[in-house]
């Protein structure tokens, strides 16, 4: 005789819940009354949120030919915007470049980049995933290689609070964890930019990767082709009305390909950046659940089941 | 081509192969090679290599190769110990035979020697019960006459004992000679033909009989049979290891695929060929996308020339891509599930014989689905619905019927009587009984007898005689049998058997009684064989009525008589007979027709009934199985009134009034035709109103399957029951290929060597552990100890199987579905450029380990309990008919993936949207999205909750934040502090409950609707359940109750074939 077990004879205690009405209808309520207080709080969060969006692609180029203007280096690009703060804005006030229309997950793009060359000195040779932006012409290894790096967002933006010029920090705008462990503190950019179409922005040799925030925070791809990505931050409170003058160094090129361009202030608060969309959807969500609750208890006085 | 045996000769030993037997199927060198070569010649698998090759190729990859090989060597590891296991295990039980101690004699030596040392020409030396280890041919036996017996059960199936006997030229050799024997014998090459051996032999001095003796199939021990009742016989080793004839005829039997498995397969293909068509379509639309967008972006450098297999690129990498559609674990899950049926079959204690100390076994482990969805069970009589142990009950002599009141005549103080006053009547019928037969008695050293027959009845008959002290204590070869009654001997010299034949239904025996010279005919045979041809004034009536009140209960009757012989007259008849035996053309007729010529006049004797019982709960079990849709034939080799008897008895066949028997038979070919196109007539339009069944006997089937095929096919699927007897073997096993072949899924049941075949044929075998051996057992897919436990074999686990196979099949489709949508998706928003939005990892953990525990959880489901199936047979319809797994449940997991990967990504993309659009970030988002949805999922689908289950579902859940929060903290990862990251922002756990919400209220309120307003079967005998608690139903609520299942179920009985609904209609009701 075989060794009795509950287990082996299929005969655990199990619990057999049913779909009986009162559990579903107490169930959709339930989610209902808890789905819509949160959906009012996320949307009062996002509401609070105070963010200034300019797009300046266009205004920026005062002429038709705008590839061209873009493509040539000794045209003059600097553009003034300015815009006015219609409430008050608590610092920190983050510093945002948009960009819309930018596949930076394209899988040309994405995989284009050697993560062990940013991080080991002795990886400088690793390139081959980099194509075509690997090596130099005369075969030199690029640091850092790849389409990624190469196309390094360029333009910078000086912000002026009612004509009194504003530090922008730009410290502390990547995640530690890649400046600490994915950009090495001793590898130094070399051969960047030098081949025969220059891409984005240039790197100062004489700075390590890890301290190259700008470079670490565009390095962290988007996921969609429309992202923002830190420029900096303002630690200084705006009030509401105050004139925000921004002169941006109108350099880089998302003209040949149809993009845009938007320089955005904003605040943040607990749920991140102005997002409507988890209120709205948990309101949608939460009011859909309670009606079902009171649709299925309609239902349930009106039509009774078969087995009683 | 002919085969030289020179005996005793090692000069030759080496040009035959040893006698090692080998069943294994690969060797420690070719495993390997042969089992990877075995592997890939699954498409799955070639498909899976094709892809991870492709994945070789850097250009083209979207992820790591590892995605693709990791799991591919996991499966290939796990099926690969799986054989090797197997294979050890054959080579073990091949070491125990090869291992065997055999007696060899080599030049007047006798030594033991290891079985697998036995060589071709050897003399082997066996004795009483010995398993002879290869084919010999007879040259010696202890007996003086020169024959010995075999037991032949493990070759052909037939129990009795065969005959066997030493060619002349062998016939007056003393031991000493048959050690130095030399000669040779000239056989065919090895075949498996186990009737046929076509030989001769010659020996060489100092023997000197130089001439060839011609030796036939019965001058052989064949290999795997065994020496009964003889105390040694020798013989030459002519074919040994896998070359001889049992080696020979052993197939390996073919794997056997499920209907649910070849659901799954149709399924498979269904989803490659989407597959492909999305990726030719993405392909297309990606290489467009390219040439019109992509060219411009100068981010993209895309070089002005392209290498010539640029196009191909895109689609080459969406077919990475969308590889995972085809669940690459569904292989190893659902072996894995199947492995656990079949531990939960084999240990199952309410299948476990005490009588026989046999638990169930399910020797086939990957079947366990088609138990669930049986629609023919054959079944054969002997020894499965009965108990195989004839018993001698009662008996009606001259107007007495003894035993009617004790129900045992052996114990009827009456028969008692008369057998110690030496009544006449009952002295001739005792005699009558102990000497009509071809029963071989055996006395064993300490004097018992005991008794061999071909025909448990004639034992049965023998053996009561003996309990009324007449005593058949020997017969010799010479013919001189020997009975002792009361103490007292009597000697009967058997001169002719005129034997049994299902066209005669009697057999006769005509003996000299030795001491006064008077000749004696005795019969015994079917009422309606004897008592047309007793004498004249005989009174039939009174012997007509016992016969039939006999067969009311069951009991199968024969009818005794005898007849006084004058010497003349059987002189004549005797040489009749001898010249009937030797002509050469239609002998059997002609026998036929003399011994008719002698049985004629017979003074009836009685009538004997013996009662073969039917096995425990068998009628119950059957009642049950029909209820459940089940179609239940019987096969018997047994004649067809006691197969309608015992088809009355055990519920098979319902008596007249309300039930019918359609008979087909017939004298002529013809007869037998017209009779199948009236029983079919009858069936079409009366099949509602009566139970039908028709009978056929094995004439009537070999004229029908050469004639009428069609017709037979037709009545065969309408039939609910049907009794077949004198069925050979293989007109089992052709039956069962009629209704596999019909599209049936069929169940054969047996317990000898004779239903090996129709076992091995079947969808499902089942074998028996019986009286008759193992054989039926060893060669079935399932062996129980009684026919009764078919019932829990079948409502319980087949059908918990099935509900199980169906969930973790579709759902493994479903959740490589779920994350090959998210792919498809997110290459709208990549550029069409066949970037992976997960990263390799989580893919390969995704489908290997986050989602394959959960759904295992599912074996330990009961969707209703094991009480509830056996009170509602009729739910097994549901299964039956596929309900679970088909083209609608599947295109419902199909919709709910395809929906569930439009709620995970918009969500995702919405909710981190602008600064939060991170790569990484958004991956493991819609990751976690996808494995909160699937412990939802499982959850809902689950209908018991165990201790297991919850800890699976929800420990799995658990698992994969450990493991990401542990990943994270790598940091040459791409995902490198991601999680935490994530579990620190409100807004991501925010977003999870979103998706949770989003993706289950509609599937929760469509699926509560359909319970509630138009439940299915399942769903209603849920509920009865739930309300019943575990009391036990009022007698007329379970009626009520099964009225009205069987209204949810009669469009499902009348639609079995076709199965598919539409979509997301799953109720069988039609309000």
């Amino acid at each position: 005789m075989p060794a009795y077990s509950k287990f082996t004879q299929q005969e655990l205690p199990a619990c057999k819940p049913l779909l009986t009405p009162e559990i579903v209808i107490a169930a959709f309520a339930l989610i209902g009354a808890l789905f819509v207080p949160i959906g009012l709080a996320s949307l009062h969060a996002s509401r609070q949120v105070v963010e200034l969006v300019h797009r300046y692609d266009a205004s920026c180029v005062p002429v038709d030919d705008k590839v061209g203007f873009i493509q040539n280096s000794r045209t003059d690009k600097t553009c003034t915007v300015t815009m006015t703060v219609p409430k008050y804005m608590k610092s920190p006030i983050h510093v945002y470049y948009l960009i819309d229309g930018f596949y930076q997950n394209h899988r040309r793009y994405v995989r284009s980049r050697s993560d062990k060359q940013l991080r080991y000195k002795s990886a400088a040779h690793l390139t081959s995933d980099c194509v075509p932006e690997g090596d130099t012409a005369d075969h030199a290894p690029i640091v850092p290689c790849g389409l990624v790096a190469w196309s390094l967002f360029n333009d910078t933006y000086t912000v002026r609070v009612n004509g009194v010029v504003t530090q922008v920090n730009k410290k502390d705008i990547a995640w530690k964890s890649d400046k600490n462990n994915k950009f090495g503190k001793n590898i130094y950019p070399s051969n960047f930019q030098k081949g025969r179409l220059i891409g984005g922005a240039t790197l100062n040799e004489s700075i390590p990767l890890s301290e190259q925030e700008d470079l670490i925070v565009w390095m962290r791809t988007a996921a969609l082709p429309t992202f923002r990505k830190l420029y900096g931050r303002i630690e200084k409170d705006i009030n509401a009305n105050d004139n925000v003058t921004v002169v941006i160094q109108n350099n880089y090129n998302t003209y040949s390909f149809g993009g845009s361009k938007a320089l955005v202030l904003s605040t943040a608060s607990w749920i991140g950046g102005k997002n409507n969309f988890i209120g709205i959807a948990y309101l949608t969500i939460g009011g859909l659940c309670l009606s079902l609750a009171m649709g299925f208890l309609v239902l349930y006085m009106v039509k009774r089941r078969y087995v009683s | 081509m002919q085969r030289f045996v020179y005996i005793n000769d090692e000069s030759c030993r080496d040009s035959y192969r040893d006698n090692r037997v080998s069943n294994t199927k690969y060797t420690l060198w070719n495993f390997l090679p042969k089992n990877l070569l075995e592997q890939f010649r699954r498409f799955m698998n070639q498909y899976f290599l094709l892809i991870a090759c492709l994945q070789l190729w850097p250009t083209i990859t979207p992820v790591s190769p590892a995605t693709t090989w990791g799991p591919l060597a996991i499966i290939f590891i796990v099926s690969a110990s799986k054989e090797a296991w197997d294979d050890y295990n054959r080579y073990l039980s091949d070491k125990k035979v090869n291992e065997r101690r055999i007696w060899v004699v080599k030049d007047g030596i006798r030594r033991q020697i290891k079985a697998r040392g036995i060589h071709v020409g050897n003399i082997v030396w066996l004795h009483e019960n010995d398993e002879i280890p290869c084919d010999l041919v007879l040259i010696g036996t202890s007996d003086p006459q020169g024959i010995c017996y075999v037991e032949t059960a493990a070759l052909d199936g037939e129990t009795d004992l065969k005959t066997r006997i030493i060619p002349s030229i062998c016939a007056d050799l003393s031991s000493e000679q048959l050690g130095k024997i030399k000669g040779v014998v000239e056989c065919p090459n090895p075949d498996n033909d186990i009737r046929r051996f076509d030989a001769n032999m010659r020996l060489f001095p100092p023997i000197i009989d130089n001439e060839k003796c011609p030796l036939t199939i019965n001058n052989t021990l064949l290999q795997s049979c065994y020496l009964r009742y003889t105390e040694w016989a020798c013989g030459v080793a002519i074919y040994t290891g896998n070359e001889t004839k049992s080696g020979m005829s052993r197939g390996t039997a073919e794997p056997k695929l499920t209907a649910a498995d070849s659901m799954i397969d149709k399924l498979t293909v269904a989803i490659f060929i989407f597959q492909i068509a999305v990726v030719l379509l993405l392909g297309l639309a990606g290489n467009i996308w390219k040439d019109s967008h992509g060219c411009k972006l100068w981010y993209l450098m895309y070089p002005a020339e392209r290498p010539w297999y640029d196009f191909l690129v895109i689609p080459l990498r969406f077919e990475l891509l969308c590889s995972i559609m085809i669940p690459i674990s569904i292989k190893v899950t659902l072996d894995l599930a199947k492995g656990v049926y079949a531990k939960f079959i084999d240990c199952d204690d309410q299948m476990f014989d005490p009588e026989t100390n046999t638990p169930a076994h399910s020797a086939n482990t990957a079947i366990s689905e088609d138990l669930g969805q049986v629609e023919y069970i054959l079944s054969d009589k002997t020894g499965t619905l009965t108990e195989n142990r004839m018993i001698f009950r009662r008996c009606y002599i001259s107007g007495v019927l003894y035993g009617d009141k004790t129900g045992d005549a052996l114990k009827d103080a009456r028969l008692l009587n008369a057998v110690s006053s030496k009544d006449p009547d009952v002295v001739k019928f005792l005699m009558v009984m102990a000497l009509c037969n071809t029963v071989v008695p055996i006395k064993s050293n300490d004097g018992t007898i005991s008794y061999k027959a071909q025909s448990q009845d004639e034992e049965a008959l023998v053996n009561a005689a003996s309990n009324l002290n007449m005593l058949l204590t020997s017969k010799d070869s010479s013919g001189i049998a020997e009975i002792c009654f009361n103490g007292s001997k009597f000697y009967y010299e058997v001169l002719d058997v005129l034997e049994f034949t299902s066209d005669r239904k009697r057999m006769s025996i005509v003996v000299k009684e030795v001491k006064s010279g008077k000749f004696l005919l005795l019969t015994k045979g079917a009422d309606e064989a004897i008592f047309p041809r007793s004498c004249p004034g005989e009174q039939t009536k009174t012997y007509l009525e016992a016969v039939e009140m006999y067969s009311h209960l069951g009991l199968r009757t024969l009818c005794l008589g005898c007849r006084d012989l004058e010497e003349d007259e059987y002189k004549e008849w005797s040489k009749k007979f001898q010249d009937a035996s030797c002509s050469l053309d239609n002998r059997e007729h002609k026998i036929a027709e003399v011994c008719n010529s002698l049985e004629q006049g017979i003074h009836i004797l009685g009538i004997t009934a013996i009662e073969d019982r039917l096995q425990d709960g068998v009628p119950e079990t059957i009642k049950l199985l029909r209820k459940a849709g089940i179609n239940v034939w019987m096969l018997t080799g047994d004649k067809q009134t006691t197969a309608i008897q015992i088809g009355l008895l055990c519920n098979l066949i319902t008596p007249e009034s309300k039930g019918q028997l359609l008979s087909i038979n017939g004298k002529t070919e013809d007869d037998i035709l017209q009779s199948l196109e009236r029983a079919l007539t009858i069936m079409k339009t009366a099949l509602e109103r009566k139970d039908l069944a028709f009978v056929l006997d094995g004439w009537a089937l070999e004229i029908i399957l050469k004639r009428s095929l069609e017709s037979f096919t037709k009545l065969a699927m309408m039939s609910r029951t049907a009794i077949c007897c004198r069925m050979t073997p293989l007109q089992k096993a052709q039956l069962v290929g009629i209704l596999k072949s019909s599209g049936s899924l069929t169940l054969a049941i047996g317990d000898g060597g004779n239903d090996v075949r129709m076992i091995q044929e079947a969808n499902v075998g089942v074998g028996i552990s019986g009286r008759e051996g193992l054989q039926a057992a060893r060669a079935a897919d399932y062996s129980i100890g009684k026919f009764k436990f078919l019932r829990r074999l079948i409502l319980v686990h087949g059908r918990y199987s099935y509900n199980r196979t169906a969930f973790i099949s579709q759902y493994s489709f479903y959740k490589s579905l779920l994350i090959c949508f998210i792919q498809i998706l997110f290459s709208f928003s990549s550029g069409l450029s066949g970037t992976s939005i997960f990263n390799s990892i989580s893919l390969m953990a995704y489908n290997v380990f986050y989602t394959s525990l959960p759904v295992m959880t599912i074996i330990f489901d009961k969707d209703i309990s094991e009480a509830t199936v056996l009170r509602y047979p009729q739910i097994l319809l549901y299964s039956q008919a596929g309900r679970l797994l088909n083209r609608s449940t599947f295109a419902e997991w199909f919709g709910r993936s395809l929906y569930h990967a439009f709620v995970v990504f918009l969500i995702t993309i919405n909710a981190y949207a602008d600064e939060k659009s991170d790569m990484e970030e958004l991956s493991m988002v819609a990751l976690s999205g996808c494995i909160w949805l699937q412990a939802f999922v499982v959850t809902l689908d689950t209908n018991s909750f165990t201790c297991p289950q919850i800890t699976l579902i929800w420990g799995n859940f658990v698992a994969f934040y450990m493991i990401n929060l542990i990943l994270s903290a790598v940091p040459t990862l791409q995902m490198h502090t991601v999680m935490w990251h994530l579990c620190n922002q409100p807004s991501y756990w925010i977003t999870m409950a979103l998706i949770v919400a989003a993706g289950m209220g509609p599937v929760l309120a469509l699926r509560y609707l359909r319970n509630v307003y138009r439940p299915s079967a399942i769903d209603v005998l849920q509920q009865i359940e739930q309300t019943d608690g575990h009391a036990q139903a009022p007698g007329n609520l379970e009626s009520s109750t099964g009225t009205y299942l069987d209204y949810l179920l009669t469009d499902l009985r009348r639609n079995k074939s076709s199965i598919h609904q539409p979509l997301l209609s799953d109720s069988a009701s039609s309000r």
